[in-house]
């Protein structure tokens, strides 16, 4: 056990390196960062000043590694534009963001858990391709189209829910729903193949000759088995929402990390753009890393 | 008083084969009936059969099928549950997949006898170590904490054995139950059911392929070839005297007694079982029967040769 959680931390770490130079060098590819700073009526000059202030005319590694350096001590340098850390930045918006990305994930398993058992247990009736056909077309589904429809539907229409901001549990119920959709068809239909498989193996022929009760085989026996996968893909699809809340968070007018993510891109504030995709994409390794993690303790064999 | 297990013309098909057609039999308390046959004769589909554990898409209907009297095919679901693991238990054919993976031991073989007598936990794993101690298993306090993929096929077999009689069941159907274990082990087991069989009348529905086995536990035989049983018999009459042209074959291959080799097929009669529909007509070992004629083809009758012998030729007895 101790084996595997270290290989999956070495394999974690890699891929958090990666990670980090692949945001530094995308915040470079969009042109001379000094002159998108200093602004569109600025003179030679001002942008001369802005490389020497930001410490742009240094060389490219050299920038990269006082970066990383700083990075992986936890200091992400200063935002342009709100001249404050971008460590605290993130840090105070961070929590909105992950409501946002659980609510979301748990509206996910809610809804594709049960509908997956279900399609498995009714395989090739009526239901279950009703249910299958239901995830093709959500998988097709563009979030923000589908988060503007409740807005007007909900929101606007019925009222029952606030279309923007943050104030109350309520705010989190149509991005959530919008963020689970995109994974709800991928959680039901590995919870359904699951399901299907560990139905027809010899371990639940043993349960039902042991005379168990039916919720017993369905939930203790078989969804033990068929959950393994799921819990893998549960994580990654955390990690996707994450990163897709930069979307939501802009159509709910939620105030996330992502909202930041946009808002910076605007304003050129590319300290903020590179360390929130590199947050982002540290907590994606991490919620993988976790996975495999939960698999092992899911599954005995992997011990 | 009603026999413990009867069958009146049991027939399950999945699609056009026809796996059983036809089978009837009866196991008394205290008495073990063996099932022997070539491999695909529908040994396994049968037992299977009895305890509605088929594959999906299998189609069962038999004229009668009681269980201690209660009518098996009729039984609803819920009630079909409480027999299983408690008073009918079965040991699969399939040691190695037949545990949940995920589960310890301990809690596999716990859980049977929580769900039907309520037994405490603590007690429980008293009566699942004491078992596994029966069947063999050497330190049956570590194996109660190990997953199956920690385990031998031999051990993972056994561990079967001892779960199905966790609740101490009237009825045992064993499918090969035996055949991952070596001779002393497998005496061992044998001795033990025998002994459960004195103390508690069990009643046991044995499918083997080892007409060693056969010849030291059964008490009756049932011989099936394509789906049917072709012949019925006493033990010692039917190694005696077997009647049916393919049982007379099956023991023929028999080695002579000091020279058995374990785990053989059954006989080596030329060719294979063919596979039938359900509604084949005619004898279905006539491409291999040496006696066969033009009359093997319709209906068979079935031939008394005692009263508790009878078999299933046109060749009269
Ligand atoms: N799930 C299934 N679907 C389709 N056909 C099946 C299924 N299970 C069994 N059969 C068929 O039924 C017939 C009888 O199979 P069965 O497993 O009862 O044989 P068996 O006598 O137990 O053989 P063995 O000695 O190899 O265990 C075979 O022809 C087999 O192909
Ligand atoms: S019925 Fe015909 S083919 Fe079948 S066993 Fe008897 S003689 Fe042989
Ligand atoms: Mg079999």
């Amino acid at each position: 056990m101790l084996q595997f959680i270290v290989r999956r931390v070495i394999v974690a770490l890699l891929v958090a390196a990666t990670v980090m130079t692949l945001a530094f060098i995308l915040t470079r590819l969009s042109g001379d960062l000094a002159v998108s700073i200093a602004g569109p009526n600025a003179t030679q000059e001002d942008i001369e000043l802005v490389r020497k202030a930001y410490g742009l005319d240094r060389p490219v590694t050299t920038q990269f590694f006082d970066w990383a350096g700083r990075a992986i001590t936890g200091d992400l340098g200063e935002s342009y534009f709100f001249k404050t850390r971008v460590s605290s930045l993130i840090a105070e918006r961070m929590p909105i963001t992950i409501t946002l990305g659980l609510t979301g994930l748990i509206i996910a398993l809610l809804v594709s858990l049960p509908l997956g058992i279900l399609a498995a247990v009714r395989e090739n009736t009526a239901f279950d391709r009703v249910v299958q056909m239901v995830a093709l077309l959500g998988q097709a589904m563009p979030s923000f189209w589908l988060g503007l429809i409740l807005m007007i539907t909900f929101g606007l229409q019925l009222g029952w829910l606030p279309i923007s901001g943050t104030g109350s549990w309520q705010h989190y119920v149509m991005p959530g729903i919008v963020l689970a959709f995109s994974a709800i068809p991928a959680l039901t239909r590995l919870t359904r193949a699951g399901m299907i498989q560990a139905m027809g193996s010899d371990y639940i022929r043993t349960a039902r000759a042991k005379g168990l009760s039916r919720a017993s085989i369905l939930l203790k026996h078989a969804l033990r088995n068929a959950a393994i996968p799921v819990v893998a893909i549960a994580a990654v699809q955390l990690g996707f929402m994450l990163g897709g809340s930069i979307v939501i968070e802009q159509v709910f007018a939620l105030h996330g990390v992502g909202f930041l993510a946009w808002e910076s891109i605007g304003k050129n504030d590319f300290p903020v753009v590179q360390a929130v995709v590199l947050v982002l994409a540290v907590i994606y390794v991490a919620l993988t890393m976790l996975a495999d993690l939960m698999n092992a303790v899911l599954d005995p064999r992997l011990r | 008083m009603s026999a413990l297990l009867e069958i009146e013309d049991l027939a399950v098909s999945f699609g056009r084969t026809g796996a059983v057609r036809g089978t009837s039999f009866t196991v008394e308390r205290g008495e073990t009936l063996s099932v022997v046959g070539e491999s695909g004769c529908g040994k396994s589909v049968t037992a299977l059969a009895v305890m509605n554990l088929l594959a999906r898409g299998a189609r069962r209907t038999a004229r009668a099928m009681r269980f201690q009297g209660e009518d098996l095919m009729s039984l609803s679901d819920s009630g079909m549950a409480r027999l299983r693991g408690n008073d009918m238990a079965m040991i699969f054919q399939e040691p190695m997949t037949s545990l949940n993976p995920a589960y310890t031991v301990g809690s596999q073989m716990t859980e049977v006898l929580r769900r039907h007598k309520g037994t405490p936990q603590r007690l429980a794993i008293d009566r699942a170590a004491d078992l596994l101690a029966r069947v063999g298993i050497t330190a049956p306090g570590l194996r109660l904490g190990q997953f199956p993929h920690q385990l031998s096929g031999g051990l993972r077999q056994r561990v079967m054995i001892a779960m199905a009689l966790m609740c101490e069941p009237k009825l045992l159907i064993a499918d090969e139950p035996t055949t991952a274990l070596d001779v002393t082990v497998q005496a061992q087991i044998l001795r033990l059911l025998a002994q459960l069989q004195r103390d508690l009348g069990l009643g046991m529905l044995l499918i083997t392929h080892d007409l060693g086995i056969v010849a030291r536990v059964a008490h009756k035989v049932a011989v099936m070839y394509a789906g049917k049983v072709v012949e019925n018999a006493a033990t010692a009459e039917l190694f005696a005297s077997p009647r049916h042209p393919y049982t007379q074959g099956l023991l023929r291959c028999v080695p002579v007694p000091g020279k058995i080799k374990r785990d053989e097929p059954l006989g080596s009669i030329p060719g294979t079982v063919p596979r039938v529909g359900p509604d084949f007509e005619g004898c279905a070992f006539r491409e291999r029967c040496s006696f066969a004629d033009a009359t093997c083809t319709q209906d068979i009758p079935r031939h008394q040769a005692g009263t508790t012998h009878d078999f299933l030729c046109r060749l009269p007895s």
